[in-house]
């Protein structure tokens, strides 16, 4: 099949931020999540956990309440004391409102959907009317000095000896009139709203109980502790068959290692979140009906896009971080050896260049291209263009000024193959085509999107002749322009899950399209219709493992002397498809680590399929072809991860 | 089943209640709202729920409230009547009563009557009664006389009967009681003489009503403590004539008939009434609720600071002056049922469930997990049921057993006893099982020869007991009859199958199983399943003690000796092997402690009951703890031999007990100082383990380290990759 040299990275040095508040939402079944970077994400569960839409982060711009209202529209709050409503077509923040009362804490939106709550600073609490397009200012309610309904008094004693201030974390209010609280005591209390009193308290935890979520039902919650513990309590029966029902602690989960700061709840799973960055879905097996996709247990800590880019001539690598680039040259070595050796380096990786940012906003994209001698990156305000010199090992950076102010803002960048032309997807739904000549650049086309759609489009693939520009929007649809006489050239017909990567062929100018629900289509341009491989391939289906992973593919390449064959790979695998094999059928073993011994060449021809699956680099953020005999791999390995993260709560051991 | 729940005082201000206590309680046109008129000259409204008043109205100076305000419920307005004769009708908007609606009446006016659905009516002392809106149409009508001179109206009711008003008052006359009851609509008067019966002398106190489809029972409380009924028909045979009515006893007795305050008696609903006054033998006051149906007194709450002798009853809550200030006490009845009554069906249904569901309950035991759900389960039971009527005459195998338990000698009790628990499932198995113990144990009682040892075990057996619920009937008596009889043998059964034992019936047991002598344990059969032949184990490992010793979980007496207790112990440290390594105690009393080992308990119950035990003992326990705990030590995992040893955690835990009860007991004590030394190494030897894991961990740590970073190789290489 095939011999590489790979370079094996780890030293791309991401850390994703904290998760800091989850919101699901039953009608789209999607869960927005907003990260301490001010980032914020939108999964959408059906499309297999896919991270369809992002909301690039701001430093000044801390979310610390995320929630859906009237139907889809998705609203956050944070430090800034600013109410944002996010536009979910095209990815942008519709707008921003002030609320006048300090940093915000809290939002709720009411059951209707039609109003909007916010807890501030100045202990004020403020709700807002949704309208359809904004938000209005309705009412204040102050602080409460003596009208209170009811005090409720939480016992701050933990245990009898601290003397520390028990702060209540997270309150839930049930139409049965009881309410939830949990606190940083490390008690779940339910208590009766009619009349002010404790009802019941669980001790769950040595340290605080930061979420809470009830199910539509509120015949579930979960609570979430800085331990990591995740809580699972239900409504059940007293006894077999009576209708008196109480709450009971039914499961406890330990996904997390450190605080899980948010908690939600989906009609069937768990959801959380926390500082250790990971977000969980813990299935509620008895809610689950088939096992499919939602019957397993769902960790996703790295982001469904690419942050890695590659110039293949210079073999530089472009890291993305949120606030700076780093640009790496990787080593090299004159030895040979087998499958598995580590090869002794001539020359180590080299880190060229760190170029940071200005102003608070992150990083939404960014892209080297293939001559190495550009770099162009995009925050939500501004684009920025770099040339790059090099001098036999120094390096200059030059900033391409005055770009023209409908550049202001990219989803995506791409640089043709030859390197002279850019292509930039602005949120505005147009796709510019730039030409880049010497150390100057020229305007030469924007695609304005179909009259009545804004969608915002994410995904780029341009053809290695230049002639081909695929661009594929968060909802389904790849459209396919001709770059030569700048007009759309077909549309692929849609299809219901979303595009996770894509990528056209050499020479056939086949287009690859992966989708989040693992399948993979082969559409030819030139003909405007899927090639007989790619209908074959639906015939018969893929591997039912093939199916089953769970991380969408991020990233496609082809081989520059092997038209049969595909490169592809997700977090946690990196496979060649050749399309010259046959397919594998689902009693096949899909994954073979282990290279043929002396067996018959019969037997191995039987058993050989067009996937060729490789685990060994995991978990994988970037893989490309170098060239024809090497790859380059970038892993971010989790202890690294971990090693960088706050330290968690230290729990005892031997009784110490 | 009713109940009281806890009270709650509705103002802390003092309502200027007279001699006579409150005018009335009323209910206004929301459900959680009240008015209290009180003796004086104020309206006052109090939201029951929140506790706390809403509005307050008060009359001029000079003048007095006579009936207390009531909510017109089909305007929505307050109505009270003043110096006998002024009418005032007021909202809540308004602020003085001075400047409301005023009419003032050609006669003086008992009550004024309203209940939801209907206007109010106003009751005069004449007898008279008249509609509200008739009266205001024209205030100064006249109002013809009904009751005959010296008549004198005490008590009066309007009930709404199939949407007719029925009034119906209570008039006195020189000791003689009269019932009048006026169907409003059809202006039909009809008057009853009500017969006292024999105890002539016997005054009423107290009435209350409540009505079916074609009677009013009116129940009366009378000077004699008891309780009477009298059925009075609401559409009479014939009006015209003078009718006398029979009472008949209801409840005997339920308050002291020569009380010094005043008793009340308020109907709850068919079956309860609440009682207030002061029950027979105890001076102070009580609320107490009763179930006519049963005659079984239901719940009964204390008011020690004395009341005015008045109670109201609406919706859920009960109202009375306790000392000065007003209280309510919510008050919940479930359906009852026989079987509840009986106290045979657990009191925790709810309260939708209807009598039948009851009955099927009751037929098939609760909580055993039988599911009967399907439709064809329930028909089954259906028919059944029918069949056990018809059979209804037959003695059932439960009643035989618990007649012959009360009579019959302990050997045939025992040979029934089998006999039944060989029949095993029947429906009512649990609650036999608790009512046989019951039995027994009151015969124990009563006769002290009397004690079916083998019976109370077979019962204990069949795992349906616990201490406190022989299957839902309260039965403690059966371990102190143990605890009496000193049968360490049912203690320890006992011990192991009751799961609520309280502590301090553990720590009598304890006491027992260290001071009952060695040799009458010889005669008990004692379950040995928990001990293992320690002597045996010892002989055989006297020689690998030495090496032992060193792998004890890093105790090593003889490295790990403190300064103080160093030349004592090297004198004698063929002493010490020897201590550590024999049992101080018998195998059946090492039997009976390991079940107190076993026993659940909690530390803050438990240990004042262990300062109770000798200090000679608390050694002995102590000694044969250690010896466990050096048991444990000798292997790798730190469990003892046999089917279910104690654990090492039950162990360490009750030496801890022991030493924080009695600490300076065993201080004191020379022959328990070798123990402490002993205790003290050890508690020295497990620190220092610990502290050597916590090394051990640090560098363990460290070498993952090492470990991970050989794997990750570096952050960067080349390596080579085929794919097949």
């Amino acid at each position: 099949m095939g011999e590489f040299k790979v370079h094996r990275v780890r030293f791309f040095n991401y850390v994703p931020s904290g998760i800091r508040c989850v919101a699901y939402n039953n009608q789209s079944n999607r869960l927005a999540v907003s990260r301490t970077d001010g980032t914020v994400e939108i999964y959408n569960l059906s499309a297999n956990y896919f991270q369809e839409k992002f909301f690039p982060g701001h430093e000044s711009r801390a979310t610390e309440a995320l929630c859906w209202a009237e139907g889809q529209r998705l609203f956050s709050a944070g430090l800034n004391g600013e109410i944002m409503e996010y536009d979910l077509q095209a990815l942008n923040i519709k707008y921003a409102m002030d609320a006048f009362g300090g940093p915000i804490w809290s939002m709720a939106a009411s059951p209707s959907g039609s109003q909007l709550l916010v807890g501030c600073e100045d202990g004020s609490v403020k709700l807002f009317q949704i309208t359809p397009d904004k938000i209005q200012f309705e009412r204040n309610f102050d602080r409460q000095k003596s009208s209170a309904v009811h005090k409720m008094i939480v016992d701050r004693q933990y245990m009898g000896v601290s003397k520390r201030k028990c702060i209540v974390w997270g309150v839930a209010f049930l139409s049965d009139g009881t309410i939830i609280s949990v606190d940083s005591a490390g008690k779940v209390q339910f208590w009766d709203s009619a009349t002010g009193t404790l009802v019941k308290s669980h001790l769950i935890a040595n340290a605080d109980v930061q979420s809470i979520a009830v199910a539509d039902q509120e015949d579930s919650f979960v609570v979430g502790t800085a331990e990591g513990t995740v809580f699972h309590f239900q409504l059940v029966p007293v006894t077999s068959n009576s209708s008196e029902k109480q709450w009971v602690r039914t499961k406890p989960f330990q996904h997390h290692t450190h605080d899980v700061r948010t908690v939600a709840h989906s009609p069937t799973a768990l959801i959380s979140g926390g500082t250790d960055t990971h977000l969980v879905f813990r299935p509620l097996m008895e809610k689950v009906e088939v096992k499919n996709y939602d019957a397993a247990l769902r960790k996703i800590t790295f982001p469904h896009r690419c942050l890695i880019s590659c110039s293949k001539k210079r073999q530089l690598l472009l890291f993305q971080f949120a606030h700076h680039l780093e640009l790496w040259r990787l080593g090299s070595t004159v030895a040979t050896g087998k499958n598995g050796d580590t090869l002794p380096l001539s020359k180590n990786a080299d880190h060229l260049l760190h170029l940071k940012t200005k102003g608070p906003e992150n990083i939404i994209c960014s892209c080297i291209s293939p001559c190495g001698s550009w770099i162009a990156y995009s925050t939500v305000s501004r684009f920025f263009l770099y040339r790059l010199n090099y001098e036999h090992d120094n390096i200059s950076l030059k900033r391409v000024s005055k770009m023209p102010a409908f550049l202001r803002s990219a989803l995506q960048i791409l640089f043709s193959e030859d390197s002279t032309k850019l292509f930039v997807a602005s949120n505005q739904g147009a796709l510019h085509i730039v030409q880049l000549s010497g150390g100057s650049f020229k305007h030469l086309h924007a695609f304005q999107p179909q009259s009545g759609t804004v969608e915002a489009m994410c995904l780029l693939a341009v053809s290695p002749d230049g002639n081909w520009l695929a661009a594929s929007g968060t909802s389904a649809g790849v459209h396919v322009y001709n770059v030569k006489q700048l007009k759309l050239h077909c549309t692929v017909p849609a299809y219901n899950f979303p595009v996770t990567a894509m990528a056209i062929a050499p020479n056939t100018n086949n287009l690859v399209i992966a989708h989040s629900d693992q399948q993979v289509f082969e559409y030819s341009i030139p003909d405007k219709q899927y090639t007989d491989w790619s209908r074959t391939v639906q015939k018969q289906g893929f591997h039912h493992l093939w199916l089953q992973r769970d991380t969408p593919i991020t990233h496609i390449s082809f081989h520059p002397k092997r038209p049969m064959h595909i490169l592809l790979h997700d977090a946690y695998m990196f496979c060649i498809i050749d399309k010259s094999l046959p397919l594998p059928n689902d009693k096949t073993l899909l994954y073979n680590p282990f290279p043929p011994t002396n067996e018959s060449d019969v037997i191995r021809r039987r058993t050989a399929h067009a996937f060729k699956i490789s685990k060994i680099y995991k978990p994988l953020l970037f893989m490309d072809l170098l060239d024809e005999r090497t790859l380059v791999a970038v892993e971010r390995p989790l202890d690294d991860i971990i090693a960088q993260l706050p330290p968690p709560i230290k729990k005892k051991k031997f009784g110490t | 089943m009713a109940a009281l729940e806890e009270e709650f005082t509705l103002s802390s201000v003092v309502l200027s209640a007279g001699p006579e206590g409150l005018l009335g309680v009323e209910q206004s046109d929301k459900t959680d709202q009240f008015l209290v008129t009180d003796s004086g000259r104020t309206v006052i409204l109090y939201k029951v729920s929140d506790q706390k008043p809403l509005g307050s109205w008060s009359v001029k100076q000079g003048q007095i409230i006579t009936c207390p305000a009531v909510c017109n419920f089909q305007t929505g307005e307050y109505v009270v009547v003043h110096d006998n004769k002024v009418l005032r009708i007021w909202n809540n908007e308004d602020v003085n009563l001075d400047k409301v609606f005023k009419a003032t009446l050609s006669a003086e006016v008992y009550r004024i009557l309203s209940v939801q659905g209907t206007e109010p009516l106003v009751l005069f002392k004449e007898g008279a009664v008249r509609g509200l809106e008739a009266l205001l149409a024209d205030p100064q009508q006249k109002i013809e006389t009904v009751i005959s001179d010296e008549e004198v109206i005490k008590w009066t009711k309007f009930f709404v009967v199939f949407r007719h008003p029925v009034l119906i008052f209570i008039t006195e006359k020189h000791g003689n009681y009269f019932a009048y009851v006026q169907m409003f609509n059809s202006r039909i008067l009809t008057k009853y003489t009500l017969l006292l019966g024999q105890d002539e002398n016997s005054v009423i106190k107290s009435f209350t009503a409540s009505v079916d489809r074609k009677f009013i029972s009116l129940m009366s409380l009378s000077s004699d403590g008891c309780i009477y009924e009298t059925l009075i028909p609401i559409r009479p045979a014939d009006p015209e004539k003078n009718q006398s009515l029979v009472k008949s006893l209801l409840l005997k007795a339920v308050v002291s008939g020569n009380a010094r305050n005043g008793v009340a008696l308020t109907a709850l609903d068919q079956d309860h009434v609440a009682v207030l006054g002061s029950p027979l033998a105890a001076s102070k006051e009580c609320l107490s609720v009763w179930n006519i149906k049963f005659q079984t007194l239901q719940t009964s709450k204390e008011l020690p600071q004395g009341t005015s002798g008045q109670l109201w009853y609406y919706g859920e809550h009960l109202f009375m002056l306790h000392g000065k200030s007003l209280t309510v006490i919510p008050y919940k009845c479930e359906v009852s049922s026989l079987a509840g009554a009986l106290g045979k069906l657990k009191h925790s249904q709810d309260p939708g469930t209807h009598v039948v569901s009851h009955f099927v309950n009751w037929e098939t035991p609760q909580g055993c997990g039988l599911g009967f759900q399907n439709s064809e389960q329930s028909r089954r039971i259906l028919r059944r049921r029918k069949i056990e009527v018809s059979l209804q005459p037959e003695v059932p195998p439960s009643k035989q057993l618990l007649s012959t338990i009360m009579k019959d000698s302990e050997k045939h009790i025992e040979v029934e006893v089998r006999k039944f628990l060989a029949l095993k499932q029947t429906p009512d198995f649990h609650t036999v099982i608790g009512d046989t113990v019951t039995g027994l144990l009151e015969r124990c009682k009563a006769e002290p020869s009397f004690y079916p040892r083998n019976c109370l075990m077979q019962l204990i057996q069949t795992h349906v007991l616990s201490y406190r619920f022989f299957c839902l009937s309260l039965c403690p008596d059966l371990m102190e009859i143990a605890l009496k009889k000193k049968d360490v043998q049912l203690l320890q059964l006992c011990l192991q199958q009751f799961p609520d034992i309280p502590e301090s019936v553990t720590c009598a047991c304890l006491k027992i199983f260290l001071s009952i002598g060695d040799d009458s344990l010889q005669e008990t059969d004692v379950n040995m399943e928990s001990v293992f032949d320690y002597s045996i184990n010892s002989v055989h490992d006297e020689k690998m003690e030495e090496q032992t010793e060193i792998l004890q979980n890093g105790f090593n007496p003889e490295e790990d000796k403190c300064n103080n207790c160093d030349q004592e112990l090297n004198k004698k440290p063929q002493d010490e092997t020897k201590e550590s390594t024999s049992c101080p105690v018998v195998q059946k009393r090492a039997a009976l402690l390991n079940a107190i080992l076993h026993s659940a308990y909690s530390e803050t119950f438990l240990l004042p009951h262990l300062k109770d035990i000798p200090a000679q003992h608390i050694t002995l326990f102590l000694k044969y703890l250690y010896f466990l705990y050096l048991k444990c030590s000798e292997n790798a995992t730190m469990t003892l031999p046999g089917i279910h040893p104690p654990t090492l955690n039950q162990i360490m835990d009750w030496i801890c007990l022991l030493l924080d009860a009695n600490f300076t007991v065993v201080v004191m004590m020379p022959e328990a100082k070798r123990l402490l030394i002993n205790l003290y190494k050890l508690v020295k030897s497990q620190i220092s383990v610990y502290s050597e894991l916590n090394k051990i961990e640090v560098s363990f740590r460290e070498l993952q380290k090492l470990n991970q970073e050989k794997n990750n190789r570096g952050l960067y290489s080349i390596e080579v990759l085929e794919l097949f």
